[in-house]
């Protein structure tokens, strides 16, 4: 794991975690939406909190997908999960909000499972024929198949 | 919320979330490793090599449906449902049934050390809702 990976990863933490809180402020403000007119929840991709969710989520997507192509998604998946911790702390010191006992622990919970899963592998190689491997092989013999051609 | 009805449309709710949101992942998931590391397409082909290679990818389109889907039941339940209900309780199940079908779908190497740390998350994400 490169420095840069590890930048990958806190960039989804901080897209996944905003986006979510955008989308549910937004929805708040729209108010409840009934089965009997599902088009409600199209209309509702046009307000400024969704949208905005909606683009810090697009971010989150390509992390998410850059992630995946060079880790497992269960090492991805808890990996990123500080998002959570870093709402905890900002909405108790930034927001002055009241965070109970179990909040704490649960922040307690994550930075455990995080650190249990960071220490290990990122990829389980499936041999030879695995994709990542394969690409770097390509990328390694093609300036010989380019010498052959020349 | 302690009406049995009220009960069965939450659990609906959240459960059609984790369902869609976990097809998503394993199928996109299953995609990138298909494809190989993003940064190797990106360097030979360019950005725009890589989004094509992502976005013409079968299982990758069908990934995006169901997340697409896991997307609007999560919309339709933060205008019924409180954040701190739906947002923990949908995201900590996703960590387990994701840890299960990566190990059966993906044969991701789910050793004692992922395990714990997904339960582990899944707990504290839980916890977050008190």
């Amino acid at each position: 794991m490169t420095f840069r990976r590890y930048l990958v990863l806190g960039v989804i933490t901080i897209t996944a975690s905003c986006g979510d809180t955008f989308l549910s402020r937004g929805m708040k403000s729209l108010g409840p939406v009934s089965l009997a007119h599902p088009t409600a929840l199209i209309h509702a991709i046009f307000s400024p909190w969704v949208a905005s969710g909606i683009v810090l989520l697009i971010g989150f997507f390509a992390s998410y997908l850059t992630a995946l192509s060079w880790a497992d998604l269960t090492y991805v998946l808890p990996a990123s999960s500080l998002g959570y911790v870093i709402m905890t702390l900002l909405a108790r010191f930034w927001l002055h909000e009241k965070v109970s006992p179990l909040r704490w622990l649960g922040v307690v919970f994550i930075t455990a499972g995080v650190g249990f899963v960071t220490r290990g592998p990122s990829y389980t190689d499936h041999g030879s024929h695995t994709a990542p491997v394969r690409a770097e092989g390509l990328a390694a013999v093609e300036p010989a198949i380019e010498e052959v051609r020349q | 919320m302690t009406h049995p009805n009220a009960i069965l449309a939450t659990a609906a709710m959240i459960g059609s979330i984790v369902l869609w949101a976990t097809a998503g992942d394993i199928l996109t998931a299953s995609a990138m490793r298909q494809l190989g590391d993003l940064d190797v397409i990106r360097e030979r082909s360019g950005i725009w090599g890589a989004a094509v290679a992502v976005v013409t990818n079968g299982r990758f389109g069908l990934g995006v449906v169901c997340l697409a889907l896991s997307f609007f039941s999560l919309l339709f339940a933060f205008s019924h449902r409180d954040l701190s209900l739906i947002g923990p309780a949908a995201t900590s199940l996703t960590f387990v049934t994701n840890a299960l079908a990566a190990k059966f779908f993906l044969h991701e190497n789910v050793d004692h050390r992922r395990w714990t740390a997904a339960i582990f998350v899944c707990v504290g994400v839980a916890l977050l809702a008190f």
